[in-house]
């Protein structure tokens, strides 16, 4: 366990560190998802109070979008000095590479939500018909995420072999990701539109959970097979 | 010279290929007929339901193809031989040829049966999923790096894919079923126990015979993709005799 995670830490301290002093991930990131909300504005208008209806759907929108750019970047950037090489090379377990990676990726699009959500919130002038229901939406967003991320780092270090990993992730992330977003925006479409939603959505979060740990325990087996040269 | 020649025979079909072409000729010709003059015309739908043999039959095949994508890919990743990677990814191809063939027999099926062309029903949604998903397996089979890490990458892909499967059918059944209070009749597909007997009868000939060509084309792909590994020999050594 020791010697799974020492890396794995390490990795994710590393990444979110290089982030920390550039800042180029996040901020294109950010950016990009407050152009998706301004364009979304002009897609549907804010002044509708329909509109509320799809302000559960845009959220995922946003985290899938932005999400793809930083899952984009995560093993490019790797590659410019033969850093994949080197982690792959030095004694440890690949699915502490796996962890790792998957643990940065994750924090970077859990901070693009905290800005964005809110954001687009304040933007479609949207009411939480009951704050106990704060807890639960926090909770859909985490679950969600954390599968979209754990299928997402798998398939990323896969396309980071291709030329063209730009082009084919998309391609490869999108049909395998779709249970886990139909769940996602059913579950926080529940608890976030419906008074008593927090309990149908239930049945929701226990998909997304079984979804996050089958997705989750394939890329930690999978892994080594998509690192190897 | 006789070495040629023994690396020639493994490149010719086998008498078993042959022996299953001979064979699928008469099957097909007999379901053609089976279909289109045997079995009787169905009461409500008139003949366009007679697509449906074909539409069971090649979605059945699908399933089956990726779920020998699914195993040999399961088998590549375990002894790293090449013919396991091949028989994937023909399967693959094939696939996505019979799930294409699902998706434009069903439009044209619904049309007559639900009057629209397109329904998010679990089944239609999960096919649809299937087929980009498959798309994308072959997109990396076709990138251009070294066949060891090409079928690797693979592997890995098709086994992640296949396990999606049961999860998308299962989420998008949920999600149709909390729109849709009332469960939309299946049509002719749900109704496989109320079959006419004679319609059932020729729904199992056709499954059987597409499932026979199939195994032809899975054996035809391979032979095609053993022959290209041997014209990129033989470049290979053609170019090596020019340099020296």
């Amino acid at each position: 366990m020791k010697h799974l995670l020492a890396p794995a830490l390490a990795i994710a301290r590393k990444d979110l560190y290089a982030e920390w002093k550039t800042k180029q991930t996040i901020t294109t990131m950010l950016i990009f998802s407050g152009l998706v909300i301004v364009t979304f504005s002009f897609a549907f208008d804010p002044s509708n109070q329909a509109v509320s209806a799809l302000v559960p759907g845009m959220i995922w929108v946003i985290t899938i979008f932005a999400g793809i750019l930083g899952l984009n970047r995560s093993f490019t950037t790797e590659k410019q000095h033969d850093h994949l090489h080197g982690m792959m090379v030095a004694p440890v377990d690949p699915s502490g590479i796996y962890i790792g990676k998957f643990l940065a990726n994750l924090v970077f699009v859990l901070l693009v939500q905290v800005v964005s959500i809110p954001l687009l919130f304040l933007l479609f002038d949207f009411q939480v018909p009951a704050y106990s229901s704060i807890l639960y939406f926090l909770l859909i967003i985490f679950l969600g995420t954390f599968g979209f991320i754990a299928v997402g780092t798998l398939l990323a270090a896969l396309a980071s072999h291709a030329k063209s990993s730009e082009m084919l992730l998309p391609i490869l992330l999108f049909p395998l990701v779709t249970p886990v977003i139909i769940a996602a925006v059913q579950a926080t479409r529940l608890v976030l539109t419906e008074q008593e939603g927090a309990a149908a959505a239930l049945s929701w979060m226990q998909l997304m959970g079984a979804y996050d740990v089958i997705f989750f325990a394939a890329g930690f087996l999978l892994f080594e097979y998509v690192l190897e040269v | 010279m006789t070495q040629d020649r023994e690396e020639m025979k493994g490149l010719l079909p086998t008498k078993l290929h042959k022996a299953l072409i001979i064979a699928a000729v008469p099957m097909t010709l007999a379901a053609l007929y089976l279909v289109f003059i045997w079995s009787p015309v169905e009461r409500i739908m008139g003949p366009v339901q007679k697509i449906f043999y074909f539409h069971v039959a090649s979605a059945w095949n699908a399933f089956f193809a990726f779920f020998i994508v699914f195993v040999f890919s399961l088998l590549f990743l375990f002894t790293k031989k090449r013919k396991y990677d091949l028989i994937a990814g023909v399967s693959g191809e094939i696939g996505v040829v019979f799930t294409a063939i699902v998706l434009t027999t069903g439009p044209i099926w619904a049309r007559s049966a639900w009057n629209t062309w397109w329904t998010w029903e679990p089944r239609l949604t999960t096919t649809l999923i299937l087929f980009f998903m498959y798309i994308a397996y072959i997109m990396i089979r076709n990138l251009d790096m070294e066949w060891q890490k090409r079928a690797r990458l693979a592997s890995v892909f098709g086994i992640i894919g296949f396990v999606n499967v049961p999860i998308v059918y299962m989420s998008i059944r949920w999600w149709e079923s909390n729109l849709h209070p009332v469960v939309m009749s299946e049509g002719a597909e749900g109704a496989g126990g109320g079959l006419e007997p004679s319609m059932l009868f020729t729904l199992i000939f056709s499954v059987f015979t597409l499932t026979l060509i199939y195994f032809i084309l899975l054996q035809k792909g391979l032979y095609v993709e053993k022959l290209k590994l041997q014209v990129k020999k033989l470049k290979a050594k053609e170019q090596e005799k020019m340099i020296s």
